[in-house]
């Protein structure tokens, strides 16, 4: 739980303004002005380097479970992968990964 | 399909932007209860997606601060996900760089990766599109998409309080992840990257402060883009050859 609600708002603040000042950045006042080779093709890749690297120790070691591998959530998370690479398909492997969840866990009592 | 009044350029727009109501909806849904899960009050919950406006960041800030992470890396590791939107903003810049300064303003705040990448693909296929239809057409893309977020995510909070533990919700913010990264896997570099990222996070989570994070994120971004170079220049060669 988020007990500490002054700073959950200085969060939502401070982030609202950041993602703003991005995609405010070039349409507004930088122009047609171009971005270097060399930053653009760093930049391709920030989403793939963030979120697999804050997923993967959720899925080692769940909250849920005290820390402990689960593996009704490995597995979750692996189907959840399978539909997401195979049919490119966001709302297909949420729904994959959630029926995976939910089955094992009923299976396993 | 060329359109040449301002009326069927709105309808064209609007129609590219509605099959991503199926992204939308469940997305936003899913944030509203995660959000809720995670202790927010409804104001809390819509004051975030109302001003924030990013799923995958709002979901980022939740994860960390339910792990306790410095309000500092919180912020980072948000605004590093939505560092993407640089390059929209960059790639939008030549075609609607002369809209007035409000306008942009207003451009700027719905600027969201599904109307990113209908617009962008409409004015690269009709070059010659004039400026107010563009506007036109960047504004109806949006429509279906940035309201639909909002009343979602009020569903989504409300239905929230409903739901009991024993649905693993907890589970919802990881699955989520790993269903909008993997269909960006699309090449080599993209997947050896996503790989650094995972061992590298695992490796470094002792580091305090979540900045193992940090870390993992940069040498899988050094990573990705290292093989992208390399994989171009023995292309060149080839060619060259």
């Amino acid at each position: 739980m988020i007990t500490d609600k002054a700073n959950l708002w200085l969060v939502i603040v401070l982030l609202a303004i950041g993602t703003y000042v991005i995609r405010f950045s070039f349409l507004g006042l930088l122009g047609g002005r171009e971005l270097p080779e060399w930053l653009l093709r760093h930049l391709r890749y920030v989403a793939v380097a963030v979120m697999p690297g804050l997923v993967a120790p959720l899925v080692v070691w769940p909250a849920a479970t005290g820390g402990n591998l689960d593996a009704s959530r490995l597995l979750a998370a692996l189907a959840a992968f399978a539909l997401g690479a195979w049919l490119k398909n966001v709302v297909a492997a949420v729904f994959g990964g959630f029926v995976t969840l939910y089955g094992l866990q009923y299976l396993m009592g | 399909m060329t359109s040449t009044n301002p009326k069927s350029v709105f309808w064209a727009g609007l129609r590219a932007g509605s099959p991503f109501i199926l992204v939308v909806a469940p997305f936003a849904t899913l944030f509203g209860v995660v959000a809720t899960e995670a202790g927010l009050n409804l104001v809390e919950t819509m004051t975030m997606t109302v001003l924030v406006v990013a799923g995958a960041a709002q979901f980022t800030a939740l994860s960390l601060m339910l792990d306790q992470a410095p309000t500092f890396i919180v912020l980072l590791t948000a605004l590093a996900v939505n560092l993407r939107m640089a390059m929209y903003s960059a790639a939008l810049a030549p075609h609607l760089g002369k809209a007035p300064l409000g306008m942009r303003a207003l451009m700027a705040y719905f600027m969201v990766d599904q109307t990113f990448a209908v617009a962008v693909k409409r004015y690269e296929e009709q070059p010659g599109m004039p400026l107010n239809h563009k506007i036109i057409y960047y504004f109806a893309s949006i429509l279906p998409v940035v309201p639909l977020w909002y009343a979602f995510s009020l569903i989504g909070a409300l239905a929230g309080k409903a739901i009991p533990p024993e649905y693993s919700l907890d589970f919802a913010i990881p699955i989520c992840f790993i269903a909008l990264t993997a269909p960006m896997l699309r090449s080599l570099p993209h997947l050896l990257a996503a790989l650094v990222s995972v061992i590298a996070a695992l490796a470094l989570v002792w580091v305090p402060f979540s900045m193992g994070l940090i870390l993992a994120a940069l040498l899988a971004m050094i990573t990705g883009a290292e093989v992208e170079r390399r994989l171009n220049r023995r292309k060149f060669e080839r060619q060259g050859a």
